[in-house]
């Protein structure tokens, strides 16, 4: 064998094959593109006459893009309604979650209590349990407060789409973890400094937590806007429903008005998707920090 | 300002079936009101424990805590006016060098043109002027130590609490720190308590020490006291750099012997005791003679002024402070004086001081 400087590359390893980018990329970008061809597709539709919508095959490219379907689509129904509902319910389950979260979050992280630990075991092993198993409980429940509380918060109002959803155990646990990484000592030198325990939450730890609290915002709206099931079984009134409901509508018994619920759905994806283009970066980091997907 | 009284305060910390912790153990400790007063021990000693209770960040166990006469057990850290130095600093990261000092101000309502006077005149004092508008985050470590030191000073509290604040500094800006916070004391007497595991930091900079272990108090006294008087082996053996030498003695007929030498008369009780010689009094003989103790060189490290010579006597390792230039090859036996007037005698089970009479001498 000849020896040869160790500077220098061997044979084979400049014949080496060297991709012009990223070998993952071969598998990102077929994933990518079967994850955004439905939406191409409802993008599509909702541009197209009944009659290319129906086609088969299907037609890629309508003849002429028919943009009064979605004035039509707004006018099928009371969608000014729909996203006044839907406006309102996030907004509440947003502030509330935040300000509820923040608050249990803390407590678990920092103070000592009788029972701290059993309740937060407690509290996530409600994170196993799926929906559907609590869905009817919880319906009880919300009857109850409709009957017997408040008829705003009873079974079809929109009261009954924010009462249970005030606060998430996710929520609390995802704070929980950001606020046992501030340091102990900034909360020790502000209440040294005059601060209330209160005070500490609002004036260090939060102000120190916006990066998990945006995140949590972020899931919250997201969650609460495109949540179908639970609206589904309580709302009944048209003029309490939330979008995903309202576009129930274009899907009749026997026919389905594929152009104008495509048409709907795009209206009501566009703020979700600003929401997204916005707070992207806090989704990544809210499923690295927790390893949990919210 | 004012001063500060410990009354019998014991901190325990329940355990599993470990049992209990007890941290603090009936600390009795009075500081006058301007004093600097030091606490040091090794870490797990009880130190730290003693500040955070002073401080309110934690409950006693038992046990009264007064500053300035009063009571403050039932006080919340807050209504206590004392300030706290931490290790780290704990600057509010998301606030400007301004508002970490004026904080502490706004928080008790000061008028915003008295906090603007106040934080202007200590950042005068510290030499953090420019620094104002920073974030902590820009500041470098010695920066960061000031701005801690003007917060807490801002506040003219009744008594400044401080722990460790220089572990975190390099060695030469340690030293430097060092001499400004004497400065420092000297222009603003505020009753200071500071925790620190480091005894030159706690000898050079302390009116008063407070040395502890396990939770309890071995000596309180100025550095004077502590060096040259020590209360016990531990007191011995802790201050000091290198520590006092112990050694296994023998009073037999009122001659007390080491390494089976016959050293020197002594107005002892017969029966055994721990002989403590300091290194730079002992003194080195090229050869073992009457009246000497023999011992064995391990080695030798030259310090420029000196060089420290480490020795067995029989199994105890000795470390003696020599002249210069000493060059001794390892195994080489050697001599090793005790002059009387600097030798110390500890009761060899309790570790208790023996003969006052004798230490006093010096």
């Amino acid at each position: 064998m000849e020896l040869q400087p160790p500077s220098l590359p061997s044979p084979t390893r400049r014949r080496r094959l060297r991709l012009p980018f990223s070998p993952w990329h071969l598998v990102l970008i077929p994933l990518s593109f079967l994850l955004i061809v439905p939406l191409l597709w409802m993008l599509i539709t909702s541009l197209e006459t009944e009659g290319e919508a129906n086609h088969f095959p299907p037609v890629l490219f309508p003849a002429t893009p028919r943009f009064q379907n979605y004035s039509e689509a707004w006018a099928a129904a009371p969608f000014g309604q729909f996203f006044l509902n839907s406006a309102l319910v996030t907004l509440v389950v947003l502030i509330s979650n935040l300000i509820v979260c923040s608050l249990a979050g803390y407590a678990f992280a920092r103070i000592r209590f009788l029972g701290r630990g059993a309740l937060f075991v407690a509290l996530m092993a409600t994170l196993m349990v799926p929906f559907q198993v609590t869905m009817i409980p919880v319906f009880l429940i919300v009857k109850w407060f409709g009957d017997n509380v408040s008829p705003f918060l009873g079974i079809d109002h929109i009261g009954a789409l924010m009462l249970p959803n005030l606060a998430t155990a996710f929520g609390i646990f995802f704070l929980r973890q950001f606020f046992m990484t501030v340091p102990v000592e900034l909360e020790e030198a502000a209440r040294v400094d005059g601060t209330s325990r209160l005070g500490v939450l609002f004036k260090m730890v939060l102000p120190l937590s916006l990066p998990a609290l945006s995140t949590l915002a972020a899931l919250t709206v997201l969650t609460s806007w495109n949540d179908f099931l639970w609206p589904l079984i309580v709302i009944t009134s048209q003029d309490q429903m939330t979008i995903p409901l309202g576009l129930s509508y274009f899907q009749g018994a026997h026919r389905v008005r594929w152009p104008l619920l495509m048409a709907a759905n795009v209206m009501s994806l566009l703020p979700m998707l600003l929401v997204f283009i916005g707070a992207q970066r806090y989704f990544v980091q809210s499923v690295a920090s927790t390893g949990i997907k919210g | 300002m004012a001063e500060v009284e410990f009354r019998d305060v014991t901190r325990r910390y329940p355990g599993g079936r470990s049992g209990d912790t007890v941290a603090l153990k009936g600390l009795n400790l009075t500081v006058a009101d301007g004093e600097f007063l030091i606490l040091v021990g090794p870490s797990g000693c009880g130190k730290s424990t003693a500040l955070r209770l002073l401080a309110g960040l934690d409950k006693p166990t038992s046990g009264e805590i007064r500053i300035g006469g009063a009571v403050v057990n039932g006080l919340a850290p807050g209504e206590r006016d004392i300030a706290m130095v931490f290790q780290n600093y704990a600057l509010y990261p998301h606030m400007t060098v301004y508002r970490n000092l004026a904080y502490g101000l706004r928080q008790r309502r000061t008028p915003r043109a008295e906090v603007q006077r106040r934080v202007r005149e200590t950042a005068e004092l510290l030499q953090i002027g420019e620094l104002l508008n920073r974030k902590p985050g820009q500041l470098s470590g010695g920066q960061r130590q000031r701005v801690a030191m003007g917060r807490a000073l801002v506040r003219r509290p009744q008594a400044f609490l401080l722990d460790e604040p220089l572990s975190n500094l390099d060695a030469k800006l340690r030293n430097q720190v060092r001499g400004d916070l004497k400065r420092l004391h000297r222009e603003v007497p505020v009753t200071s308590i500071y925790v620190t595991h480091d005894q030159v930091e706690a000898m050079t900079l302390g009116d008063r020490l407070c040395v502890m272990s396990d939770g309890e108090v071995q000596q309180i006294g100025t550095t004077d006291d502590i060096y040259n008087r020590p209360a016990n082996t531990f007191v011995a053996a802790f201050m000091g750099s290198p520590p006092m030498n112990l050694l296994p003695g023998d009073v037999r007929g009122g001659v007390l012997h080491v390494g089976g030498e016959a050293v020197t008369t002594v107005s002892e009780p017969d029966g055994p005791m721990t002989v403590g010689v300091r290194p730079e009094h002992l003194q080195l003989h090229p050869s073992p003679s009457a009246g000497t103790v023999s011992a064995t060189v391990d080695f030798v490290e030259p310090l420029g002024s000196h060089a420290l010579v480490t020795a067995l006597v029989e199994q105890t390792r000795v470390i003696v402070a020599a002249p210069p230039g000493t060059e001794l090859a390892p195994g080489t036996r050697i001599g090793l004086q005790m002059p009387p007037e600097h030798t110390y005698f500890f009761d060899a089970e309790t570790g208790q001081a023996r003969s006052r009479a004798l230490l006093t001498h010096r």
